[in-house]
């Protein structure tokens, strides 16, 4: 009576089954068919080399980050529109503090700074009960003055080893630090949000939000701890560029957001909140770096792989917006 | 009104009303701007009593029941669970008291499949001590504990299987599944609001059924209806509801169809809503 499997199934019924038990199959699919693509039409040119592939991976880093971190901000019915504003904070004032107090208060300074915005960003969401779209707007602006306020527009180098080791280019037990870094993020995200009571509870805040009040669900700290999990993932972003690029700028992460959005609902994460993967998100951000990488090497110029982001996002945006309407 | 299959108007039971009831609610009132949705309510129900609660819409009944969970606050008002006052006054601290609602709009999140909505706010969860304490779910055990729920309570999910989303069911499923969820957790009251409104003759009988299985756990049920042949057939008394005012009770088994009209007009009296109490 309950599960009912034993019955036979019409073609129809069939093919709802494939599409629904497919769809979170498409991420991968879509990453291999692009990896396949270039793989072939750029092997001469190098595209499928150890060094290429690293180096997608490493320079995708800090997207892979955010767009993990930002399904729980997705998946509780949120949005977070001042993570590249962190980004650039947490960097800076990292830079700032490590070149006179050291690299573990440089680091510590820089959560605490991201840990704040993520904080504020809940809070005065919750308790002005204005949309978050509206407060991370606002955030995105003071984050974004501070951080140009505080270097006066100028970069700052990080010229340490031991950040560039954990952050950076450096290598643990012979596999790039940035790897581990995506690989932690991964499997603890992932456990949070699909293996926890916090990530069903994040998802049900999502989902239905009147219903996760009448079953007595903590809906305000839920939603506060979805914007601060987005602002950590922007903070051990900021560190990883930081890390990388051995300097912070104020630019850095300022048009990664839109990319981070775009990795998170190709990898499967509803824009409505409910519904979200990790892995997902992950594969998205790599889809999309391969994707402009791959384009590089065909000779496309910046303002063309713009373009073409641009008409990425478009297209994983209204295939999510159709599902919502079915 | 749809007459359900088989009216029997329920048999004048004798509900032992010497201990404390199982829910209490005194003088509640809360207004929206200048409307007063409810304007000092009161009733209460024994364990092993059904009680309906009538009224035309926009009565106050639905934002009664929400006062009482503390889905939202009144600005007076007193709620008593089996003697003892709850303070607290949240959902959370209602469902931890024991009591449990099915809700018009059933509070299913769409997007979760249906042990997950079983279980929400009250997941299984895997080891002790510190490990529990990270709240890792035992999806296993919620799934078979789940499965056996619903065949428990003839919830058909036809094709559908438990890790479906709830979204992929018929009306007649999700009510079954709010239903089985209240009645699963719902240790001293649960209160049903429209709990059969979507649903068949045969779903029907089935809910009405649960809540006479209910009933005779020992559970006090609200029962919310504008079906009098539902309310006659199942409930003991009758609380009857008027622009936010209860107005008083009668006993079903001393009255008629006819007479639950009445009462809903106003032109019959009640004994009064705190008499007994």
């Amino acid at each position: 009576m309950v599960a009912g499997a034993e019955r036979k199934l019409g073609p129809s019924e069939m093919w709802d089954l494939v599409q629904r038990r497919g769809r979170p199959l498409v991420p991968y699919l879509g990453f291999l068919l692009i990896f396949a693509v270039f793989g072939i039409t750029e092997h001469s040119k190098g595209f499928t080399s150890g060094t290429n592939l690293r180096s997608i991976v490493e320079q995708n880093a800090s997207i892979g980050v955010m767009a993990m971190t930002y399904v729980f901000v997705l998946s509780a019915g949120e949005i977070d529109l001042s993570i590249g504003a962190t980004v650039a904070l947490v960097a800076l004032v990292s830079a700032v503090v490590l070149e006179h107090h050291g690299v573990l208060l440089g680091v510590l300074a820089g959560l605490g700074a991201g840990l704040s915005v993520g904080l504020i960003n809940g809070l005065l969401t919750v308790l002005l009960r204005v949309p978050s779209f509206l407060i991370t707007l606002g955030m995105t602006s003071v984050v974004g003055g501070i951080g140009e306020a505080m270097t006066n527009l100028t970069s700052i180098g990080v010229p340490n080893q031991h950040f560039d080791n954990v952050f950076g280019s450096g290598t643990v037990a012979g596999i790039p630090s940035l790897f581990i870094w995506l690989i932690v993020v991964l499997v603890i995200a992932h456990v949070a949000l699909k293996g926890s009571r916090f990530g069903r509870h994040i998802l049900a805040v999502g989902g239905n939000r009147d219903a996760a009040l009448s079953m007595g669900l903590r809906v305000k700290a839920l939603r506060v701890s979805a914007l601060v999990i987005s602002s950590l993932g922007a903070t051990l972003a900021g560190l990883l560029y930081a890390g990388r690029l051995q300097g912070a700028v104020y630019t850095l992460g300022s048009t990664d957001l839109l990319t981070v959005i775009a990795a998170a609902i190709i990898g499967g994460t509803s824009l409505f909140g409910g519904r979200g993967s990790v892995p997902g998100a992950l594969v998205g951000a790599l889809l999309l770096g391969m994707l402009q990488e791959g384009l590089v090497l065909f000779g496309l110029t910046v303002p063309d792989q713009m373009i073409a982001e641009g008409l990425v996002v478009i297209v994983a945006v209204s295939i999510s917006l159709r599902e919502r309407a079915e | 009104m749809t007459p359900s299959p088989e009216v029997t108007p329920a048999q004048a039971r004798v509900i032992d009303r010497s201990g404390a009831p199982a829910l209490r609610v005194e003088h509640i009132t809360k207004s929206y701007g200048a409307v007063r949705a409810v304007s000092d309510a009161s009733l209460a129900v024994w364990p092993g009593e059904v009680v309906g609660l009538i009224g035309d819409n926009g009565a106050g009944k639905s934002t009664l029941v929400k006062c009482i969970v503390g889905r939202t606050h009144p600005e007076s008002g007193a709620v008593f669970v089996g003697g003892v006052e709850l303070h607290a006054r949240s959902p959370e601290a209602a469902r931890a008291a024991g009591i449990e609602v099915v809700y018009q709009n059933l509070a299913l999140v769409d997007s979760l499949d249906i042990a997950a909505n079983l279980f929400l706010g009250r997941e299984l969860t895997r080891g002790q001590g510190a490990l529990g304490r990270i709240g890792l779910l035992s999806r296993r055990r919620m799934r078979a504990e789940a499965a056996r729920v619903l065949q428990e309570f003839g919830v058909d999910l036809g094709r559908a299987s438990l890790s479906d989303p709830v979204d992929r069911l018929s009306g007649g499923q999700r009510q079954g599944i709010a239903v089985a969820r209240a009645i699963v957790w719902g240790q001293k009251v649960v209160m049903l609001d429209e709990p059969a409104a979507a649903l068949g003759v045969e779903q029907t009988e089935n809910v009405l059924g649960l809540v006479e299985r209910l009933r005779d756990q020992g559970v006090g049920v609200i029962f919310i209806s504008h079906n009098m042949d539902q309310v006659m057939h199942v409930c003991d008394r009758v609380f009857v509801m008027r622009r936010g005012q209860t107005l008083g009770w009668a006993e079903t088994a001393a009255v008629s169809t006819t007479d639950l009209v009445g009462f809903i007009t106003g032109a019959l009296p009640l004994h009064p809503a705190t008499e007994g109490v």
